[in-house]
């Protein structure tokens, strides 16, 4: 595909939410939602808002360590189950399987762990977006051709050397495909985690915005949330294709 | 040690696979390859032919007998001075091909000008100059494995390993790359070892032609085959090649049949 087919295709699938999204509203009326236009205009005065940004100071902030500590521990536990492989095959099928449980369910479980406040809300982030990282990793590790490390070894690389200039840039694709999954999950986990049980950040915004039926906060919020998640997405996405073309 | 003294000496070496089924897949093999010797090792499939390149490189070690490369034991690892080129393709996917070459020259803390005029050298040796900025995914398989020649003469090995590296051929590119491999031979004065199921690549390219058993792998015949040093494809037509490689499959036939369950 071209860059211009694709920006074509962005285009239209764009009207063809936005068109979705007048005809709900001329259905539905403004009782629960507001129309697009309209919307983005007060969206754009809410980003003028300081309150808006200590909102979403406090959800970013979570997010961000959630998307670190997924990271970090996904890549190391992927790298450490993918390198031996009785803890490999011991775990795999258990995160398999703890993918797809509902994790909404373990919230409870994670306030009285963490307390209320923003470790709950990092470490629901991190429930979500650690997984698919460890088994990306873990299966690139896994699949890694034999013959690469074998020509590690002709070529008198420590082991050291073996980790760092053969191993890592042989999964990198894989890991960046992980991260990109993981990303979106986290920013999932903390919203969610925001929305329970939270005084604060962009998830109780939305959640307030329903109780008290301000349904143009409500949208408003969702609405930049969606811009926020869809940008982040398409970078990483470009980012995962380029590091996948070049092998 | 001196000049007529044997490279690659291997004494009573076997290899039994470990665990419950206990292959024994290699040996004893006894053998000496000259220093600057080409050396090419024909056998039925499965006769382990890989396993005693992967021994004699120090990749995996003999579950009896000794080796050594230049009167030093091999023991554990790939000793300096010895390169292994692979049958799969062994290019790195994630550099391109200049950086592919460069790469172990690179591990060794070379100083960057060497490691450019090395690279250069060995680029345009093997015919990669007008692709050396491009990723081992754009090339064809022959390319590829010329990469991974590159990748292994630049480091200026003094034994080179090749494990069957044209197996993944048309039979054009592999004459071809045959010729490439008699002249990296000749300019480099290095000692090659070459594993092949290809009779007629043994006897073109060769000085020595060791025939091997089916598995368990042992030598059942050395064929010399007399080739001037300045040899290249075009002795395919001379009527010494033919007698050659009548021998290699005279020797050979009953294993094969073996091998395929009809010995």
């Amino acid at each position: 595909m071209t860059r211009r087919e694709g920006l074509l295709d962005g285009t239209l699938i764009l009207l063809a939410m936005l068109a979705v999204w007048q005809a709900l509203y001329q259905y539905a009326g403004s009782a629960a939602l507001t129309p697009p236009w309209a919307t983005a205009r007060y969206a754009v005065e809410l980003l003028g808002t300081p309150t808006f940004w200590g909102h979403a100071t406090q959800t970013l902030s979570a997010f961000a360590w959630s998307v670190a500590i997924s990271a970090v521990l996904g890549i190391a536990l992927g790298l450490w189950f993918g390198a031996f492989r009785f803890a490999g095959d011991v775990a795999e099928p258990m995160l398999a399987s703890l993918y797809t449980i509902p994790k909404v369910t373990l919230y409870p479980v994670m306030l009285l762990l963490f307390g209320l406040g923003p470790s709950a809300k990092i470490a629901f982030g991190v429930i979500h977006g650690m997984i698919p990282v460890v088994l990306f990793t873990l299966g690139a590790v896994k699949n890694i051709r034999p013959v690469l490390l074998r020509a590690a070894r002709s070529l008198r690389l420590s082991p050291m050397q073996t980790a760092r200039f053969v191993l890592v840039p042989a999964v990198l694709p894989e890991i960046a495909s992980g991260l990109r999954v993981g990303f979106s999950l986290c920013l999932l986990g903390v919203l969610i985690g925001e929305m329970f049980a939270s005084q604060r950040g962009i998830g109780f915004l939305i959640i307030n915005g329903i109780n008290s039926h301000n349904v143009k906060l409500t949208t408003a919020v969702t609405l930049i949330v969606i811009v926020f998640a869809v940008g982040a997405n398409s970078a990483l996405l470009a980012l995962d294709r380029r590091l996948h073309h070049r092998g | 040690m001196t000049e007529t003294a044997a490279h690659a000496v291997l004494r009573g070496v076997t290899r039994v696979y470990p665990g419950t089924s206990q292959v024994h897949a290699l040996g004893p093999i006894d053998l000496d390859i000259a220093k600057g010797e080409f050396f090419s090792v024909v056998g039925p499939s499965g006769c382990g032919k890989s396993t005693l390149l992967d021994v004699l490189a120090g990749l995996n070690p003999p579950t009896a007998g000794t080796i050594a490369f230049e009167g030093e034991p091999v023991a554990g690892s790939v000793p300096d001075g010895v390169g292994v080129v692979f049958q799969e393709d062994a290019s790195f996917p994630w550099l391109t091909v200049r950086d592919n070459v460069a790469f172990g020259l690179r591990r060794l803390g070379m100083d960057a000008a060497e490691v450019t005029r090395r690279v250069d050298y060995a680029v345009g040796f093997m015919g990669l100059a007008d692709f050396a900025g491009a990723y081992p995914a754009q090339l064809s398989g022959g390319m590829r494995q010329r990469v991974c020649i590159a990748r292994t003469l630049v480091l200026q090995p003094r034994l080179i390993l090749l494990d069957e590296p044209f197996g993944a051929l048309d039979q054009q590119t592999r004459l071809l790359m045959g010729d490439e491999l008699l002249r990296l031979w000749r300019e480099t004065g290095a000692t090659v070892l070459l594993i092949t199921h290809a009779l007629d690549e043994a006897a073109m390219l060769s000085d020595r032609v060791g025939v091997m058993s089916s598995r368990p792998g042992r030598f059942i015949d050395l064929v010399e085959t007399g080739w001037p040093r300045d040899r290249d494809s075009r002795i395919v037509s001379d009527a010494a090649f033919g007698a050659i490689t009548a021998r290699l499959w005279s020797s050979l036939r009953t294993e094969s049949m073996k091998a395929i369950g009809r010995g």
